[in-house]
């Protein structure tokens, strides 16, 4: 048995009995669980494997630590309404917030963080890592680290301004249908149902095949098409708000348009839909990755994670994890999101009691 | 009722804790209660006073977000606040039952009542599925329900909201516990539809000798109900005694407060001189969703400093006549005129300044401010959109207003509508329709939804406000002592038609119309004894949904 075995099974010994005379249930159950889980691995692929549970186990603490230390960092900085709302908020929340700070980080600072240039050729095709390339080269030799690095601008980037015109449209559009009511209502929700039944994902395909893949038809093909989703939700929203009497009162009143759905309904439906803006940024983000996966999305030269997993797919063939890093970016982004949108809807829900 | 027995509860310095702010509040401080077998209590109070928390605590069971803190709650010999969940769950439906306020929103709207009927004894193993539907038959019948076989394979939403009560009375009984809990019943109900619930509630609770807890914030309905009264007051005991001497001889002044609310009454106005102009009149108007006709031939003045009550059963058209007014209803037929001119139809084709002259004030103060807009924006709107005032003028116009309705304008301002109570919100209702500087108000039900001491707080300031400021209302309304108290003339409506109408003192004297009969005596008085001598007198067939039925027919 190597130093290392003895020490790694010493502490977790350690630390379960600490647990069980300390009498942390949840401590203690983890711990030995973990104790015998190591121990099977140990004996079945040695201890490599008990380096990989001592990396992964340091990672999961890292992120707790960092999540709980941010939340408390955020407790003491922000004002005291904020600060109330954090300090209540779970982990998750606080871990998602932390890690969607860091890719706008990454987003904003591309150019300094990145050693090298977008579509700038260093190396190499398929150069392995090493010090000059932090994990080598693709396909055509680009330093593949400054292109995740770039790709966190243009996809993030471009997902966000298209979020923004989605809520926009889909968002003004429902809120009138549900203030005006009567034909305007009945011609926009069947315009939107009519666009529904079009399989989301082949419908993008077709229209961009028409009009062709720039950047501003791709934001705008998929802002209409997913505006549609935005639409039947704020539609929903406003029409429990309009029927309260001070919208009734408002209208009574004489008050135009403009302000009852500014002043009246937009306040009164921020929390669904503030909630729905990060699920939906989730959507699109993956919808333009998608896309870009089949070749319709962003085009190269500019540096995209969708795309690069599929310009690196046949690295996987040969047992390399490269490929699959962009989608790990991607993934985390969207867990990440999704852990501040359920905080959030759960903070709407309730405030309603 | 044999007094010297064992209690069949017991609770000892009760203690309850609300969960508010990331903090623990003690919302029932300390509370004493003794209930005998067959005896019924009855706990009165005003919203917030616990009444709820502690018939809930009285089942071992507390809201989400609520907890027992302190004391104890023993029922028949078991200690229900140590006791394991498992045993609490069984005595639960078989032995404590509970009756909600809300029977349309407590009965699960997916299933037949006799399916939800049978399911609390089949639960807790006391009757098969059969026996337990011919037994919910049998209480049926005792209840006074029409079609005792058939009205159980009826679904909630086909049965009225009086006769959905009475089958949720008879769910209780379903196991024959040895206590039921009454969370005001008949609150959300009509008085006629009301006094046919606490004929049936009594009924029953004597002939099965159940033991039973009444929670009502009405005294009239409790004087009819308990043998003793208990008064609670934010959490702590006022006062506990017998029914008569409580009604007779209170001994707190709070107690008194509350038995006096009823007292408030004011002189009807001089009749206006025939050629005065109204402010607001009614001509012959014929109204309708789509195809169903709501309103028909309805005609009625309105006149500057008088006050119109206009009463009747939900459902008989009272507040469609307001939609008219308003003009968020157009009339088939027949219009509305303001000072002599006609005002259009469609609230929409209304100039602004007519739009000002009529304002309304909401029944759900909750639903009627904006939750999002601090109280200085939701009065300062209007002044600014109506009167142009902007700034500092703005703010002026809105302190005077809000001193007007008695709120001190530095502590108010800048609050928003969630942080005032029931009655504070409905005083910014008023101040928001007065912002406009009108001729003519709609009360729609403003009192209704409010504790008693703070609805006649409401009515002594719209009064005040109709002395200083000239204002003609029209006070929607079903409670009969609300018109006693405030109205100049009174319109009775039952299904879309005046009935009958005319100066206050002329409708509480008789000879009335058999409907204003009716709704007159269905009002619960503080005597104790008003429902046995009303059931003497009319008989049980010829009161509430049944007398109002057979007059359609006839």
């Amino acid at each position: 048995m190597s130093p290392f075995a003895i020490g790694y099974f010493g502490a977790l010994i350690g630390a379960s009995s600490l647990a069980a005379w300390s009498g942390r249930r949840e401590a203690l159950v983890g711990a030995f669980l973990l104790l015998v889980v190591s121990a099977f691995a140990g004996i079945v692929w040695g201890g490599a494997a008990l380096r990989w549970i001592t990396l992964v186990v340091a990672l999961g603490a890292a992120a707790v630590g960092l999540a709980y230390s941010f939340r408390a960092f955020l407790a003491a900085v922000l004002p005291r309404d904020a600060a109330r709302a954090i300090r209540s908020a779970p982990l998750t929340a606080s871990f998602g917030l932390l890690t969607i700070l860091a890719y706008i980080v990454t987003a904003v600072f591309a150019p300094a963080i990145a050693p090298f240039g977008e579509s700038q050729i260093v190396g190499g095709a398929f150069a392995p890592p090493d010090d000059r390339m932090l994990l080598g080269g693709d396909q055509l030799g680009r330093d593949l680290f400054s292109r995740i690095v770039y790709g966190a601008r243009n996809t993030v980037g471009i997902a966000f301004v298209t979020t923004v015109l989605t809520f926009l449209l889909g968002g003004a559009l429902g809120l009138l249908a549900a203030t005006v009511g009567g034909w305007v209502d009945q011609l926009l929700s069947r315009l939107v149902d009519v666009l529904m039944a079009i399989p989301q994902l082949i419908f993008a395909l077709l229209l961009l095949t028409i009009f062709g893949t720039e950047v501003v038809t791709l934001i705008l093909v998929i802002a209409v098409l997913d505006s549609t989703r935005v639409y039947r939700l704020s539609r929903a929203v406003a029409v429990n708000i309009v029927v309260m009497d001070y919208i009734e009162a408002a209208k009574l009143r004489g008050e135009t348009l403009w302000w009852l759905i500014t002043r009246e309904i937009l306040p009164n439906a921020t929390a669904p839909l503030i909630a729905e803006f990060g699920l939906r940024f989730c959507f699109v983000f993956l919808t333009i990755a998608g896309l870009s996966f089949l070749g319709l999305g962003i085009q190269p030269p500019t540096a995209d994670w969708g795309s690069m997993v599929r310009d690196n797919a046949q690295l996987i063939s040969f047992g390399e994890v490269t490929p699959l890093i962009p989608a790990a970016a991607i993934a985390l982004l969207t867990v990440a999101v999704n852990f501040v949108v359920d905080w959030m809807l759960q903070r709407s829900s309730g405030l309603k009691d | 009722m044999a007094r010297n027995q064992h209690p069949l509860l017991e609770i000892r310095d009760l203690r309850i804790e609300g969960y508010a702010d990331e903090k623990w509040f003690e919302i029932v401080h300390g509370v004493d209660l003794t209930l005998h077998r067959g005896e019924v209590l009855g706990l009165i109070g005003e919203s917030g006073a616990g009444k709820s928390t502690i018939g809930l605590a009285a089942m071992g069971y507390t809201r989400d977000g609520c907890r027992i803190s302190g004391g104890t709650i023993t029922f028949d010999g078991i200690e229900l606040t140590s006791t394991p969940e498992e045993v609490r769950r069984s005595l639960r439906g078989a032995r404590i039952a509970y009756v909600a306020q809300s029977a349309a929103a407590s009965f699960n709207p997916a299933h037949r009542l006799i399916d939800q009927h049978t399911e609390a004894p089949v639960q807790h193993g006391a009757r098969s599925r059969r026996e337990s539907a011919e037994d919910a038959v049998a209480l049926y019948r005792r209840l006074r329900l029409p079609n005792p076989d058939e009205i159980g394979f009826r679904y909630p939403h086909q049965v009225s909201g009086g006769q959905l009560q009475r089958c949720m009375t008879a769910m209780a009984m379903s196991c024959r516990p040895d206590l039921i809990i009454f969370d005001e019943p008949t609150t959300a109900l009509d008085v006629t539809t009301q006094i046919e619930v606490l004929a049936a509630i009594r009924d029953i609770v004597e002939q099965f000798g159940t033991a039973a807890i009444y929670i009502t914030h009405d005294l009239a309905v409790v004087a009819q109900m308990a043998d003793r009264i208990k008064v609670l007051l934010k959490g702590r005991e006022v006062e506990e005694a017998e029914t008569r001497v409580m009604l007779d001889a209170p001994r707190e002044e709070y107690t008194r407060s509350l038995w006096a609310v009823r007292s408030f009454a004011r002189a009807q106005n001089q009749p206006p001189a025939p050629s005065e102009t109204p402010v607001v009149s009614v001509r012959g108007v014929t109204a309708a969703y789509g195809a169903t006709t709501v309103l028909r031939d309805v005609s009625f003045d309105m006149h500057q400093g008088r006050t119109v009550a206009v009463v009747g059963e939900s459902g008989s058209g009272k507040s469609t006549a307001a939609r008219v007014i308003t003009g968020l209803l157009p009339p088939v037929s027949g219009g509305v005129m303001l000072d002599g001119a006609p005002l259009p139809g469609d609230f929409r084709r209304r100039t602004r300044e007519q739009l000002r002259q009529v304002q309304m004030i909401y029944q759900m103060a909750d639903t009627a401010l904006n939750p999002r807009q601090r109280i200085g924006e939701i009065i300062g709107r209007p002044v600014e959109f109506y009167l142009g005032l902007r700034g500092v003028k703005r703010k002026q116009r809105v302190d005077e207003l809000l001193d007007q309705i008695e709120l001190d304008p530095s502590k108010y301002y800048e609050r928003y509508p969630a942080e005032l109570s029931g009655g504070q919100k409905q005083r910014i209702g008023i101040a928001r329709a007065l912002a406009a500087e009108p001729k003519f108000i709609i009360c729609d039900e403003v009192t209704s939804a409010l504790d008693q001491l703070v609805a006649e707080g409401i009515l002594k300031l719209l009064d005040r406000l109709q002395r200083e400021l000239g204002l003609a209302y029209m006070f929607i309304t079903h409670d009969l002592a609300t018109v006693r108290a405030i109205a100049d003339e009174v319109v009775v409506m039952k299904d879309g038609q005046v009935v009958e109408a005319g100066p206050k003192d002329q409708m509480f004297e008789p000879p009335h119309h058999p409907y204003t009969d009716l709704l007159l005596s269905s009002v619960p008085e503080m005597d104790p004894d008003w429902l046995t001598r009303l059931l003497q007198a009319r008989g049980v067939e010829n009161i509430g949904e049944a007398a109002s039925a057979r007059m359609d027919g006839g």
